[in-house]
């Protein structure tokens, strides 16, 4: 089995989480998704360090993020797929 | 996550071995409490503490000047902790009589030994040598009681998750979520709470109530929660929720946050929701509990309802522990077991490089739950933890 670098908690999820301690930038990832025991691979645009999130698709504003299944925020700023994810382009849609 | 959940599992033991109480329950331990009514009662219970080996002091902040809801729940909490079963035997001491035999009744009715004691009138001294005097008898006699088989259903578990990242929602709580469903069959009591911090998740939660009103009643606490937040806030609360620690940690907002800590109760429908401290009255299976996301309050509250051993998952590595309930400590963050594995009974890490699959880290769960029950030490006791927090609904008259 090659090293899993990306974990995907359901196959409706966007997003996938850095699960060792960096990928960097151009890196082909292995990602696996929990649910259904799938693997994907996909290519990182920039460094992520662990426990951060990777975008699976390209988003566009207003976009909702899916991880868990379930909608965890709002894109605001547009997103390549391969890109860091995090606080500087989602934001909560509870506050 | 059902595919990850079958496979080859482990025999479940059947039993542990507890202390038998008067009124039908089972302790993991075997405290001998003193009690403080009050504040100002602090100094003369751990003087008792002190004098008496093998006793345990809970000194506190409050139970003065308190009224309302405020005051009930402050009974509760204190009844409630020396009714729970982990505790043998309770001295109660404070300030003036009456508040102080309505605390020594409410324990009583559990059939244990107790004994209050009041300062007013006999000062410090005079109470602390009236108080160690019962206190010692009281310790003997529990130092004669012994571990007996006890059915696997007489164990009350109650979770709360701390210091969260995103290895938590990951492997931590689902870990904790894989030993609810494979306990919950099994008869056992299990309570989960933080009501802030489902925020983002609470329709999903509310759909997991086994009943209408069990839904209803949990939409109701946590609107309540959540409108108190709205009049509260003074800014964004983006700017607090999710916590600049988590935030590192890779949690991007409060919903992502709130699906992990959801994980916890794996696929259980909870039976109906608490008040804070409050026992569970509907026989087994998982409740809701309203309390704080605040470590030290939550475990207090949960200790306060009866739950007799406490699940812990941590991403960051949160080091809470209780005096009478034993907190149980796992993570699946590589970093935090390298760098503070002294506070981490049960390590998953491997989770996370598919070493190991969810289903053999929570038989791992219930081998660590089980040894605790039985009387091993949990890192947190070991260390001497002993966060005793009372929960204070608003400010005293």
């Amino acid at each position: 089995m090659p090293q899993t670098d990306l974990i995907i908690h359901d196959e409706k999820d966007n997003v996938a989480v850095v699960v060792i301690d960096k990928i960097i930038k151009k890196q082909t990832c292995n990602g696996w998704i929990m649910e259904n025991d799938k693997s994907i691979t996909i290519t990182s645009i920039n460094e992520i360090p662990l426990g951060h999130k990777i975008a699976l698709q390209d988003f566009k504003k207003g976009d909702t993020i899916l991880k868990y299944g379930h909608d965890i925020g709002k894109v605001i700023k547009p997103i390549k797929k391969g890109d860091h994810v995090h606080v500087h382009n989602v934001k909560t849609k509870k506050w | 996550m059902l595919k990850l959940r079958s496979g080859e599992n482990m025999e479940i033991p059947k039993s542990f071995l507890g202390y038998k109480r008067e009124n039908g329950r089972a302790g993991t331990r075997n405290h001998v409490i003193i009690l403080p009514v009050d504040d100002i009662s602090n100094a003369c219970a751990e003087s008792v503490a002190n004098n008496i080996k093998g006793t345990i002091a809970l000194p506190h902040s409050y139970g003065r000047l308190q009224f309302g809801a405020d005051l009930e729940l402050h009974f509760r909490t204190m009844i409630g902790t020396g009714s729970n079963p982990n505790v043998a035997a309770v001295i109660v001491v404070g300030i003036e009589p009456k508040w102080t035999k309505k605390i020594v009744d409410g324990i009583a009715k559990t059939g244990k030994p107790v004994e209050g004691f009041h300062i007013e009138r006999t000062g410090d001294i005079g109470t602390v040598m009236k108080a160690s005097r019962k206190a010692q008898e009281f310790v003997m006699w529990a130092s004669e009681k012994q571990r007996e088989e006890c059915p696997l259903s007489d164990l009350w578990i109650s979770v709360k998750c701390g210091e969260s990242d995103t290895t938590s929602g990951l492997a931590a709580n689902p870990t904790v979520g894989n030993l609810m469903d494979k306990l919950e069959p099994l008869g056992v009591h299990l309570c989960f709470g933080e009501t802030s911090e489902l925020t983002g998740a609470e329709t999903v939660c509310a759909k997991r109530g086994a009943t209408p009103e069990a839904s209803k009643k949990f939409m109701k606490v946590w609107n309540s929660y959540n409108n108190f937040i709205l009049k509260e806030a003074t800014d964004d609360l983006s700017e607090s929720q999710p916590t600049a620690g988590n935030i590192a940690g890779g949690l991007t907002t409060i919903e992502e946050k709130a699906f992990g800590n959801f994980q916890k109760i794996g696929s259980c429908k909870f039976i109906d929701v608490l008040e804070p401290g409050e026992e569970p009255t509907k026989g087994k299976g998982l409740y809701f509990m309203d309390t704080s996301s605040a470590a030290a309050e939550c475990v207090t509250l949960q200790a306060a309802a009866g739950f007799n051993i406490h699940l812990f998952p941590t991403g960051q590595g949160n080091i809470v522990g209780n005096p009478i309930e034993p907190v149980i400590k796992l993570t699946a963050n590589p970093i935090t077991v390298k760098g503070m594995g002294e506070h981490i009974d049960c390590d998953v890490s491997k989770i996370l490089t598919r070493e190991m699959n969810m289903s053999q880290a929570g038989d791992e769960l219930i081998k660590s739950t089980i040894r605790v029950a039985n009387g091993r030490l949990t890192c947190a006791e070991a260390l001497g933890h002993k966060e005793f927090v009372m929960t204070k609904l608003y400010r005293s008259a």
